[in-house]
């Protein structure tokens, strides 16, 4: 176990990254032990923990060396314009070409890229300081005009962003001095530098309509991309961050087929695959020289019950199916461990604003029982629609469905195809599953997902409380308050609405034990796909 | 002789032409048919109403499916198959950067499988019943039981993950020398074998043990023609119209029907740039893509049709 990982274990990936953060500022020992008691933690205890801590950073990265890579998907619409980055094979070459304003770290926090600092009194109008002496591929220094462009250019329905809806609160994009950016929003957000920190919004040069070249800040340059086949990047010499980047030369290629991904990676092809199966996890960690990375993030599959029509109009039924799930039997059977136990709301423990205090809601088929009796469901089949495009949610149904029998519920798992299920069967049928990626913020996953007027507000929950604490915590820029008002809407999610989440799930990536750096940033595999720039070969 | 062929060639070239129109409109509708365009695939749940139509403006899909139809058979006739509407760049630009890949692996499978065929279906009809026979009739029938993606995917464990004789990804793009090019091809063209040389083989077999049973074969045999005479000299050219036929149809098949191999050993070839194109809704691509397999199809017919005119002296002198 490489010390990233052992510190994680320790820590927590909030804390670990602090600590190594820490560390890269210059801090001693005394300092991490300092922190780690100041945050409560008995004194020797944090002396192991800064030991690990220590010796984690003493990995020291080896300069040079070729790696190639596998994401899952490759197709012609692969592209590098970051406002039609729609995969994780797109965010992974964006982050090899590109810098954000921002960049989100293990905790999704945002941290310092482009922008050295960005500021804000009100959470309307934000000021970002430009970095200086940062350069684009072609030589030219990067300028506020360049931000205003990959900015402003989300706005225009022309250019058919994926980022559209998220860049219509910006109001306006102004350069306000040699190397300053001035937004300001139409409504205060104070997660503005999470937003500006995803992939879509990545800068490019002022001017740009073709994105072939692939010109940008970033850690490498672009050698040769070819939609659908691969894409090959060199490093960038005069990358703005000290030392970095360490390797000299990657291949990124997407293959969809799991099994031909894994494979390519035991015959020693590919050194670094995303997307493994938990039934693969087992062979690749058996076989000398190979491991696993994992990073547990905020994806779920959750079972929705429409609260307008159907059985889950009735609050009691809602409860019933959320008490009967056998959430430890899911985690340990379907996903084979490589999950987390959820609690009925959609903010996960990697999660700076995740409410630990709330108690987890058990199996427990007498309540399902007492509550199935109040909801007066009888004996009448309740279909459950489930396909495989919702990942695990014919497994998922299937345990349900088991439970469900023995307290005399008569559930009918319906199978339908991936084909087609976003727009025929997700937040169509009455009782069904879904399926939701990680979000940068909790403000972008409790917006697009549970406001009363939500698009994809699955369940119909309206609750007026929910959404003015929701505006409200957006608004609030002291990070005190803002977690008290996210651990009431998550004490409300669990409580009220029709949605039940019974895990967190991780993503799984394998690669070669000589490649060293990975640490897991929640917003998927691969290092939240920014793994490029920090990942080195082992000599 | 040479009039017939030539009236069979102009024959078949207006028949040909009339196929790949008819053809074009039936793809062309059930694209149509498909739900999702190009518009909503590419912006997938981010969708909104107002990106959704300036993207269907950007890509000209708001003009109607008729006129849109027109303009690519008019920009095809001129040699110009259009734009991808998913990519912008050139239709033909896509299609030539992957045929070429297709093509060679192709001609690989072919040099290899057609021989090989071609000598045990003939040694098969000759010495039909003896054990020669029975092991590769039954072991034709085996191999071509299995599906492709088993024989590859053991393949790729065999070779690759257990030995690393062999690379497992076959990336046409990195080959400099002939042992780099038998290393890469080894296993896709040995998959591909393994489903047309089964075919190919018990058609051969079929059609010559047919020809043997003829009253003329007797004759042949009275006269005191050595077995090895009998069949190559006698029978096979009778025996050549179905034997090219069914080559013929194994070749089309390597070019447009190899997703499986493309996709397990990532190998950058056409069909899979087809699939994509469906998957996107791109219409040009598609449509392209599909008259290629289908002109492809139609001169592979016509040319077995042409080697059995010219194989069969009873055609040949009529």
């Amino acid at each position: 176990m490489n010390g990233h990982s052992k510190l994680q274990d320790m820590v927590g990936p909030q804390d670990s990254v602090e600590l190594l953060g820490a560390l890269q500022r210059g801090a001693t020992r005394r300092d991490l032990l300092a922190m780690l008691a100041g945050g409560g933690m008995q004194l020797t205890l944090a002396a192991g923990v800064a030991g690990t801590a220590l010796s984690a950073h003493a990995q020291t990265p080896r300069r040079g060396g070729r790696i190639r890579v596998a994401g899952a998907t490759a197709g012609i619409s692969d592209t590098l314009d970051p406002a039609k980055m729609a995969n994780q094979t797109d965010y992974s070459r964006g982050n090899m070409l590109y810098n954000g304003l921002t960049a989100l770290d293990g905790s999704l926090t945002p941290q310092p890229a482009l922008a050295e600092s960005f500021t804000t009194k009100d959470a309307r109008t934000w000021v970002f300081k430009l970095r200086k002496g940062v350069a684009f591929h072609d030589g030219k220094a990067l300028r506020p005009a360049d931000v205003v462009f990959s900015l402003l250019r989300h706005k225009d329905a022309a250019t058919a962003s994926k980022a559209k809806a998220l860049a219509d609160q910006i109001d306006s994009v102004k350069a306000s001095g040699d190397n300053e950016v001035t937004v300001t929003l139409v409504q205060p957000n104070a997660d503005l530098p999470v937003i500006l920190g995803t992939f879509n919004f990545l800068i490019v040069k002022e001017g740009t309509t073709d994105f072939s070249t692939g010109i940008g800040t970033g850690p490498f340059k672009l050698k040769e991309f070819k939609p659908g086949v691969r894409s090959i990047v060199v490093r960038n010499d005069a990358y703005w961050k000290p030392g970095q980047p360490y390797l000299d030369e990657i291949e990124f290629v997407g293959i969809s087929d799991e099994g031909a991904r894994v494979n390519a990676l035991l015959s020693g092809d590919l050194d670094l695959v995303a997307a493994v199966n938990p039934r693969s996890v087992e062979r690749v960690r058996t076989t000398p020289g190979y491991a696993i990375f994992s990073t547990q993030s905020g994806q779920y599959s959750d079972l929705i019950m429409r609260k307008d029509m159907g059985p889950g109009a009735n609050p009691d039924f809602a409860l019933a199916m959320k008490y009967l799930f056998d959430r430890e039997l899911m985690r340990k059977s379907i996903a084979l461990g490589h999950a987390v136990v959820a609690n009925d709301h959609p903010i996960d423990p990697t999660n700076r604003f995740f409410f630990a205090g709330l108690p987890k809601r058990p199996h427990d088929p007498e309540k399902a029982k007492f509550h199935l009796a109040k909801a007066k469901v009888g004996s009448a089949r309740i279909p459950v629609v489930t396909s495989p495009a919702a990942t695990y949610s014919v497994e998922m149904a299937l345990v349900l469905q088991q439970s469900a029998q023995r307290i005399g519920l008569n559930l009918d798992v319906k199978r339908m195809p991936a084909d087609g299920y976003w727009s025929n069967h997700w937040l169509n049928s009455p009782v069904g599953f879904g399926n939701v990626n990680p979000r940068p913020s909790a403000d972008t996953l409790l917006t697009q997902f549970f406001k009363s007027d939500a698009n994809w507000n699955g369940s119909r929950w309206k609750n007026d409380t929910f959404d003015q604490l929701l505006l409200a915590a957006r608004a609030e820029t002291d990070p005190a308050k803002r977690k008290q008002m996210y651990a009431d809407m998550q004490v409300l999610i669990h409580q009220e609405a029709g949605v039940g989440i019974p895990m967190f799930l991780a993503s799984i990536d394998g690669h070669t034990t000589k490649l060293k750096g990975l640490r897991p940033i929640p917003l998927g595999g691969l290092m939240g796909y920014a793994f490029a720039e920090n990942v080195w070969l082992e000599a | 002789m040479n009039l017939l062929i030539l009236r069979l060639l102009a024959g078949r070239i207006a028949l040909a032409l009339v196929s790949l129109l008819v053809v074009s409109a039936v793809v062309f509708s059930i694209t149509a048919v498909l739900p999702g365009d190009a518009a909503e695939a590419q912006l997938g749940q981010e969708a909104t109403a107002e990106s959704l139509a300036a993207l269907r403006e950007q890509m000209g899909l708001n003009v109607p499916a008729p006129v849109r139809y027109w303009q690519w058979l008019s920009g095809l006739l001129t040699g110009q198959p259009g734009m991808s509407i998913v990519s912008g760049t050139p239709v033909a630009d896509m299609i030539a950067s992957r045929l070429p890949n297709s093509l060679l692996l192709a001609g690989v499978t072919a040099a290899i499988s057609v021989p090989l065929a071609l000598a045990l279906g003939i040694g098969s009809a000759m010495w039909r019943g003896s054990w020669f026979d029975r092991m590769a009739s039954s072991g034709a029938v085996a191999v071509v039981s299995v599906p492709e993606f088993l024989v590859a995917t053991l393949a790729v464990l065999i070779f690759a993950v257990q030995l690393r004789w062999l690379p497992a990804l076959s990336s046409a793009s990195s080959i400099d020398s002939v042992g780099q090019m038998l290393r890469v091809f080894a296993m896709p063209v040995l998959t591909l074998c393994c489903v047309t040389v089964a075919q190919m083989m018990r058609m051969t077999r079929a059609a010559v043990v047919d020809q043997l049973k003829a009253p003329y074969i007797e004759m042949v045999q009275l006269k005191g023609a050595s077995p090895t005479r009998m069949v190559l000299a006698h029978a096979l050219p009778n025996a050549i119209g179905p034997i090219a036929n069914a080559v013929a149809l194994s070749l089309s098949y390597l070019l447009g029907g190899v997703i499986i191999v493309e996709s397990i050993f990532h190998y950058p070839g056409i069909a899979s740039l087809m699939v994509d194109g469906v998957a996107q809704r791109d219409m040009p691509l598609v449509q392209t893509c599909a008259m290629l397999f289908c002109a492809v199809y139609l001169l592979l017919v016509t040319l077995a049709d042409l080697c059995s005119i010219v194989a069969n002296p009873r055609l040949r002198h009529r």
